[in-house]
């Protein structure tokens, strides 16, 4: 009996590679997991159910797969097969992967609860009453629900980072350019990046290991200055990390979720770490505002491709072609996405495109010095990922402005194209508190190592406390 | 707004316009804040990384066949994409 609740990754590969299970029945262990908790997860939008070689994978609904639908959690792209694969689906497809499935996620992956999609919301595997975060959430709780033994999700402005912390794993968001976005379906291109959801920092080394590194198909991928290297040390010996106080100390953090990151600090340096406090003066104060300016307006570039005439739904009904690609948006986009695009129409058009659009990009370069200015001190730095445990579905629908605060803690790195890990790293009023480690680019060797260890010393159970069998 | 709804090409029905502009007005206020700071000679960041232009081969290689490129379509017709009249 495979207990998909409690197997890692690495686990099943070891059960593959010693053939004490085949790849069907491995499958099968997952779709018999799908069959008893997916109606109250919703974790999926589509179950595919292959078998194969190797470990198999989920993917959020914005990975593009051939001969499978990829809807992004849109009406706009219902019913919409591609005819090729994303550069990740290819390399996931190369190293033996099957696909069980593709995630829910919010629409065009704007949000941070899986609300916003157009298919009804996730539900997160620690209480179903909650998100699960989002906007990679059908991930999260595909993985955290023993639905998928690891994911790859999305991460603009905290999509990875932030529901893996509100599901109790350990999620990636990669250093700008180590992964490619041909095939993924685009929000906000200088942002966007994919990675792994996974239940331990080993597994998430290991997926980023097969998605990572330069490709032809994307100009703006890299190589990887350094192999990736599967974390195995358990000191912090020589590792200093740094506190921002402004990341730490912002409005709206949850008591118990401080507390928690505090002891996983305090944890840090019994194994060796060096811990000292730095200063990001005006990253987390403007960091939002110049994420929902640059954002929006990327998005509304991208998201003028759907125009009801290459692919996806069509309005019916007279008139000429502006007045069909008029109809055509209006009904095929959810809420949160018109308001974006409108957002982004309006900070990029002529007579307001310097105090917004431009001013915007300022800010990013000023977080960029900020970052780059605490690592001369230390080589990470820390903070909370989410400034709160998983909310009650419905608390934050009605009010965007709220629901942007989610990602407050996470946007300032990524605006500087920095990666970050979030590992669990505690319970705060019975639900998973994540910590989020930042540092410069190309560092995810040291963020395994730093994770690795700390995960270790930890012993945070990642089966969710309900689901766990006596 | 309607003029942005047009670039923008949404048709916001008549009844929805005060709802949608109340709640982007709040939105544009809170975003706008970025507006505070003096930034003067900070260059702008369109692009995270440093990198320096990316140049490639010019070699031709298979791409989408006409089949598959309008294999998604709303409505294909005689290998091509149908619409209505452009203006009118």
């Amino acid at each position: 009996m495979i207990d998909t609740l409690r197997l890692t990754a690495e686990d099943a590969a070891g059960l593959l590679e010693r053939k004490e299970v085949s790849g069907e029945e491995l499958t099968r262990a997952y779709m018999d997991a799908i069959d008893e908790r997916d109606g109250e997860l919703h974790a999926y939008l589509h179950v595919v159910g292959e078998s194969g070689t190797g470990v198999p994978i989920a993917h959020k609904d914005l990975v593009t797969t051939k001969g499978i639908p990829t809807t992004a959690g849109s009406r706009i792209l219902e019913g919409y097969i591609p005819v090729f694969d994303s550069t990740v689906a290819a390399r996931c497809k190369e190293a033996g992967l099957p696909i069980l499935g593709k995630t829910n996620m919010d629409e065009f992956a704007m949000g941070s609860s899986t609300e916003n999609s157009a298919y009804g919301p996730s539900h997160n595997p620690w209480d179903p009453d909650r998100v699960p975060g989002g906007s990679s959430g059908g991930s999260a709780a595909a993985v955290a629900g023993g639905l998928a033994p690891w994911a790859l999700g999305s991460d603009t402005g905290g999509s990875i980072k932030q529901p893996a912390s509100l599901c109790g794993l350990v999620g990636l968001r990669p250093t700008y350019g180590t992964v490619s976005r041909y095939g993924i379906v685009a929000f906000a291109s200088s942002l966007d990046q994919i990675g792994p959801i996974t239940k331990t920092v080993r597994d998430c080394a290991r997926l980023y290991e097969v998605i990572a590194g330069r490709d032809g198909c994307d100009s703006t991928t890299v190589d990887l200055p350094e192999p990736v290297q599967i974390p195995t040390a358990e000191d912090l010996q020589g590792i200093r990390i740094g506190i921002p106080k402004e990341l730490n100390e912002a409005e709206g953090i949850e008591p118990g979720v401080s507390e928690q990151v505090q002891k996983a600090i305090a944890l840090a340096e019994g194994l060796g770490a060096e811990v000292g406090e730095t200063t990001l003066p005006r990253s987390v104060d403007y960091g939002l505002a110049c994420y929902y300016l640059v954002a929006p307006a990327e998005a509304s570039s991208n998201l003028a491709r759907y125009d009801g005439v290459r692919y996806g739904h069509r309005a019916a009904g007279d008139g000429d072609l502006t007045a069909l690609y008029e109809r055509t948006r209006w009904e095929g986009f959810g809420a949160e996405p018109k308001r974006r695009i409108l957002i982004g129409t309006y900070a990029l058009s002529a007579g307001y495109y310097e105090a917004y659009y431009g001013q915007a990009q300022k800010v990013r370069t000023m977080i960029a010095q900020e970052h780059a200015a605490a690592f001369e001190q230390f080589d990470l730095l820390v903070s909370p990922t989410s400034p709160t445990v998983a909310f009650r579905i419905g608390e934050k629908a009605e009010n965007p402005l709220a629901m942007y605060l989610s990602d407050l803690l996470t946007i300032p790195s990524n605006m500087a194209g920095l990666p970050g890990l979030s590992i669990p790293c505690g319970l705060s009023e019975d639900l998973p508190v994540g910590l989020q480690l930042i540092g410069p680019q190309f560092s995810e060797n040291l963020l395994f190592r730093t994770g690795h260890a700390l995960e270790r010393a930890l012993g945070f159970d990642f089966v969710p406390e309900r689901l766990r069998h006596a | 707004m309607l003029h942005v709804a047009r670039l923008a090409r949404l048709e916001i029905p008549e009844d929805q316009i005060e709802h949608v502009q109340a709640e982007l007005g709040a939105i544009l206020e809170a975003v706008g804040k970025v507006s505070e700071l003096d930034l003067k000679g900070v260059e702008p960041t369109s692009h995270p990384l440093d990198l320096v232009n990316v140049w490639g081969e010019d070699e031709p290689r298979p791409s989408l066949s006409r089949e598959d490129a309008l294999a998604n379509a709303p409505d294909p017709a005689d290998g091509a994409f149908r619409v209505p009249a452009v203006g009118s």
